[in-house]
């Protein structure tokens, strides 16, 4: 049996971060990828605009994976690739991992576990379209695993449902490989991608964005051939009448993305309904003890940037843990957030730095995020504008507010 | 007035470029880095340019590319036919020209990944 003292799962920009951080803080520390190649789904996104914040450059996907992978080689860490976890036992003193890959299954222990699995996407089953299952239905993560990947072209003229940024990048990039994409549709009144991603992918290209309208069928037997797009009321419901038929050969779906925790769920990881992701406290520990979280296994970020950055914080704590009592009070959060992370504190161990991430449920402007503790106002931020698609970063300093297990810890957003 | 969206970080910052007595007068931005896109959007707009190449190694058959500055917008079609030629056989690594000054323009082709990563 082999051990160690950290275990990240996930080979992706957050595990990356993830194992680098946990080994400078002196862990012995293993990671697994199920791929063969490190690098997760920066593999794939070949398009530049990373790295930004952490690196002050615009990188490519690869150019950004690139770098982690060599300072994560430099550093000696050992990784296991083509390795898949089949199971995570918890114990008294850490866990127990078995995996199996080429050489057979392997079990291996730790004292902590990071997950940094990564998100999935929406698929077909989780939209509501009539008709047939013809081929041809895929996600804008796939089409871009074919052509940036495998070299192949999946469609020749497409329609893509929803607005999101994959969705947006995939426009542009099968565009240029010569595919006619008709339109962009998308059910909310408001687009879900980057501004930034809707003038260089869309606007650039000519590709229509069409805002309140979805797919309602498909058809076609064997392949694709055409779909029907419909106008929707608020409710998101289907316009009679307003039903238009499509020829193409492919739908792609960038319809969301869904923080991926099967693992997480097979040791009693608790998960929050909003992000979908572990509930964690500042150090990014989830409800089980020893078992960190970070990246897009969290909660879905709009930049890789925050993905690596927790992945460091998640490391570093992993490698400094030790299982201790924890006294946790709840982070909440008015209506007015999609979510805010993490929803813990622990007073045990508490910052002077708390990186708070959070979302706005609709778009506001001109508005104030205010901390409050037991009704008293301890922080006032101003933003010009609250975007459900940008998600926003808050350094709080709680070290200083006497916190006790009896506080009220709440976070709301005020309109000017 | 042109309206348009920098590109250059998340932010996206809508822009109005206002064409005042031969002088571009930029409002929106959030940075100064803002009106120099605005300028160049409105006078001449380039983009980086990210794609693939094709390759001879079955477990990478296609290598990422971009132009290693931003191009003229609308000489991007003629350079994806021109990268749409190449096929690298060679393990090369990241930051490797797959083409010199393409097109003239004085602007190469270089890999955003290594072929040696492979393993
Ligand atoms: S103007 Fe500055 S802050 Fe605004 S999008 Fe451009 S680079 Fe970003």
């Amino acid at each position: 049996m082999k051990q160690t003292d950290v275990i990240v799962i996930g080979g992706g920009p957050a595990g990356l971060a993830a194992a680098l951080a946990a080994h400078r803080g002196g862990a012995q520390t293993l990671l697994i990828e199920r791929e063969p190649r490190l690098g997760g789904i920066l593999k794939q996104c070949i398009h530049d605009g990373f790295g930004l914040v952490r690196f002050s450059e615009q990188l490519t996907g690869p150019e950004y994976a690139e770098r982690d992978i060599i300072s994560f080689k430099q550093a000696g860490i050992e990784a296991l690739t083509t390795t898949f976890v089949t199971r995570i036992k918890k114990t008294a003193t850490g866990f127990i991992l078995t995996a199996v890959n080429e050489t057979g299954v392997l079990t291996i222990t730790a004292k902590a576990l990071v997950l940094a699995t990564g998100c999935r996407e929406r698929t077909a089953r989780q939209v509501f379209i009539h008709g047939t299952r013809p081929a041809g239905i895929f996600t804008a993560g796939t089409a871009q695993h074919y052509i940036n990947l495998l070299g192949q072209m999946p469609t020749k003229k497409c329609v893509i449902l929803g607005s999101g940024d994959i969705g947006l990048i995939m426009a542009r990039r099968l565009t240029l490989e010569g595919a006619t994409v008709l339109g962009v549709y998308e059910a909310k009144p408001t687009p879900s991608g980057l501004t930034r991603n809707l003038y260089q992918c869309l606007h650039d290209f000519d590709i229509p964005l069409y805002l309140s309208q979805t797919v309602t069928r498909v058809y076609g037997e064997e392949r694709l051939t055409a779909v029907e797009v419909c106008a929707v009321d608020e409710n998101m419901q289907p316009i009679a009448g307003t039903g238009q038929k499509i020829d193409c050969d492919a739908l792609i779906l960038s319809v969301g993305l869904i923080p991926e925790n099967e693992l997480a769920v097979s040791l009693g990881v608790e998960l929050d309904p909003k992000t979908k992701g572990p509930l964690c406290n500042e150090a990014l520990m989830t409800s089980v003890d020893g078992v960190f979280s970070c990246g897009n296994a969290l909660h879905v970020n709009d930049l890789v940037d925050y993905v690596s950055e927790s992945g460091e914080r998640a490391g570093t704590a992993a490698a400094n843990f030790s299982c201790k009592q924890r006294a946790e009070i709840a982070l909440t959060a008015d209506a007015n957030f999609a979510y805010l992370v993490p929803q813990r504190l622990d007073l045990n161990d508490i910052d002077t730095k708390t990186i708070i991430y959070f979302r706005s449920q609709r778009i506001l402007e001109n508005c104030d995020v205010v901390v409050t503790v037991n009704k008293q106002e301890v922080l006032r931020k101003h933003y010009s504008h609250l975007r459900p698609p940008e998600m926003e970063r808050l350094e709080v300093d709680f070290a200083t507010l006497n916190l006790t297990s009896d506080s009220t810890l709440s976070f709301k957003m005020e309109v000017r | 007035m042109k309206e348009l969206i920098c590109i250059l970080c998340p932010n996206g910052c809508a822009l109005s470029v206002a064409d005042d007595q031969s002088e571009l007068a930029v409002t929106g931005q959030k940075c100064k880095r803002g009106q120099e896109f605005a300028i160049a959007e409105t006078t001449n707009p380039t983009r980086t340019l990210c794609t693939t190449v094709k390759t001879s190694f079955p477990e990478m058959p296609v290598l990422p590319v971009r132009s290693a500055t931003a191009i003229p917008k609308e000489r991007i079609f003629d350079v994806m036919t021109e990268i749409n030629q190449i096929l690298v056989t060679e393990a090369l690594s990241s930051g490797t020209p797959v083409i010199t000054n393409v097109l003239g323009l004085s602007i190469d082709i270089i890999t955003t990944a290594s072929l040696e990563n492979t393993h």
